[in-house]
């Protein structure tokens, strides 16, 4: 088993096609929806945690690429700048999957961009506004 | 017992004996208070939180013809600075937004950019757009200047900042259902954030509870430049409850400071936007205590778990003016991740950094290690809680 989360862009032409589904129904997947919508230019965005066998997890990423969508890993949407991030910390308690952590001997505040599901909450909250979102 | 004449000798000599307010701790554990006053010359504080009564003031230079900014109207990057004054001075304050800023109209406000933005950005050297008009005199004639300038090219800018560095302050929550945009940052329902802003043990006016040594003219690490306190800050509050090690329990006493903001750096401040309440300045401060005695040497070495302070519902109390807390904590248990309040575990924010305090500390010890920062005597003391000093509330009164 192996379990990843994922950005899926979907290209105009896909945004009213069901793609998804046929993840479960052809290749025995389970996925998790932690954001879906569509943008204003009309392209489709989804962030999925998706998981099962990893050859399936892999004919499955196959199928979506095939039909034209475009993946990208989740660790590289939401970004923190390490220049402009002052280590206060007041982000930590809003991040809902504790991405977050401030660390008890340097008092600096790590970003585990694994634990991250792209809510962007911290986006705002921030003071300085160090957390960038690059999708 | 020392004096700041003797120790500023060290200095000179670079046989000075200098530790942060974080260091001493550790030394007075290990040799106890009578051993460490002997020893340690200077102990350095630092923070670096928002601090909103901050701001600047600049003379731009005479123009060709003249204009009299005063009784007009000036913007930098479309911030609008004060101009009540003579020709060409102003007043930048870190909480000023443009004209144009949406405010909280679509709420919260994101509230991208403003005075403390500014103040960074001509500190970092970036030129700014000036816009100014003016009513036009026989010996002021023009009414409209625009132009670009630059921080190098004014003849005075000078951080004044008239409340910073507060001793002590509240930890906020929200009782209420729904979400809060505060200057405490953005507070979940229902006690779901506890926010907090204070270095703790590294906080200047924390180390010298009852301000022995800092005063008026005592000299400082600003904004990564050389400063000075001013004046007590507004809102100065000595005579609130203490516990028995000095320590104030709610905020208390605030500094004014001042310092030439063309020494200054970029990353000692910072422009910052509060998520539906506005924006503000982070500034970088260090203050150092020279141990005169053994006395101020134990206060220096006040420890995060002995300062405490309030826990204050932002939801209706604070923005009502209801007195009352929902109990007391210490930062130790603040630092620690989350707090119980009300019987509920809740996770904490600190909005001041711990480890940006602590990185100021270092730096002003290093300059004073050098050679390159003599401690002053202070002119005159702050006010003291025995001198009746206090912070009070507003009395309206109908205008007949």
């Amino acid at each position: 088993m192996i379990s990843k989360r994922i950005v899926l862009h979907f290209p105009h032409r896909l945004v009213d096609q069901p793609i998804v589904c046929k993840l479960v129904k052809d290749y025995d997947l389970q996925f998790n929806i932690l954001k879906a919508y569509v943008t204003p230019q009309e392209e489709g965005l989804m962030v999925l945690e998706l998981s099962g066998e990893e050859e399936n997890f892999n004919k499955g990423i196959q199928y979506l690429t095939s039909c034209g969508v475009r993946i990208q890993p989740l660790s590289q949407d939401v970004i923190r700048n390490e220049v402009t991030c002052t280590d206060c910390g007041v982000c930590v308690p809003i991040c809902p999957t504790g991405a977050l952590v401030v660390d008890p001997i340097t008092r600096k505040v790590h970003f585990y961009d694994n634990k991250c599901i792209a809510c962007e909450l911290c986006v705002k909250v921030c003071p300085t506004r160090a957390m960038e979102v690059h999708f | 017992m020392k004096t700041i004449k003797e120790i500023n000798e060290k200095i000179k000599k670079g046989q000075v004996v200098a530790v942060t307010a974080e260091e001493i701790i550790d030394i007075v554990e290990k040799k106890g208070t009578k051993k460490a006053a002997q020893e340690v010359d200077v102990v350095t504080t630092g923070t670096f939180g928002p601090m909103c009564s901050s701001g600047a003031y600049f003379n731009i230079g005479h123009s060709k013809p003249r204009i009299k900014l005063g009784g007009g109207t000036c913007k930098l990057n479309d911030v609008p600075a004060y101009c009540g004054f003579a020709a060409v001075d102003i007043y930048l304050g870190a909480a000023a937004i443009p004209d144009d800023d949406p405010r909280n109209k679509i709420f919260p406000g994101e509230f991208r950019y403003g005075g403390g933005h500014l103040i960074q950005e001509l500190v970092a050297g970036k030129d700014i757009r000036l816009e100014a008009t003016a009513y036009g005199t026989d010996c002021y004639p023009r009414k409209k200047l625009e132009t670009l300038v630059n921080l190098k090219d004014l003849n005075e800018a000078v951080l004044f900042n008239i409340r910073n560095c507060y001793q002590n302050y509240n930890v906020a929550v929200n009782l209420s259902d729904k979400i809060i945009y505060t200057y405490m940052g953005v507070l979940k329902p229902k006690l779901g954030n506890a926010n907090y802003c204070s270095a703790g043990q590294l906080s200047p006016l924390l180390k010298d509870p009852y301000y022995k040594t800092i005063g008026i003219g005592t000299k400082i690490f600003l904004g990564g430049g050389i400063g000075y306190v001013a004046w007590q800050g507004t809102q100065h509050n000595p005579g609130v409850k203490r516990k028995d090690n000095g320590v104030p329990q709610a905020p208390a006493g605030t500094l004014a400071v001042i310092g030439d903001l063309k020494q200054m750096k970029p990353e000692w401040l910072v422009g910052t936007s509060m998520l539906g309440y506005g924006v503000t300045l982070t500034v970088g401060i260090g203050v150092p205590i020279p141990i005169l005695d053994e006395e101020i040497l134990k206060f220096t070495a006040i420890k995060d778990e002995e300062i405490y302070t309030q826990i204050v519902d932002y939801g209706q109390a604070y923005p009502q003016m209801i007195p009352g807390s929902l109990g007391e904590i210490n930062y130790s248990q603040l630092n620690s991740g989350k707090i119980i309040v009300q019987g509920k575990e809740v996770p904490t924010g600190n909005l001041s950094s711990y480890s940006k305090a602590r990185e100021i500390a270092q730096e002003l010890k290093s300059w004073i290690k050098n050679g390159d920062f003599l401690l002053s005597e202070p002119v005159a003391p702050l006010p003291v809680a025995e001198s009746g000093y206090t912070f009070k509330p507003l009395k309206e009164r109908p205008i007949l």
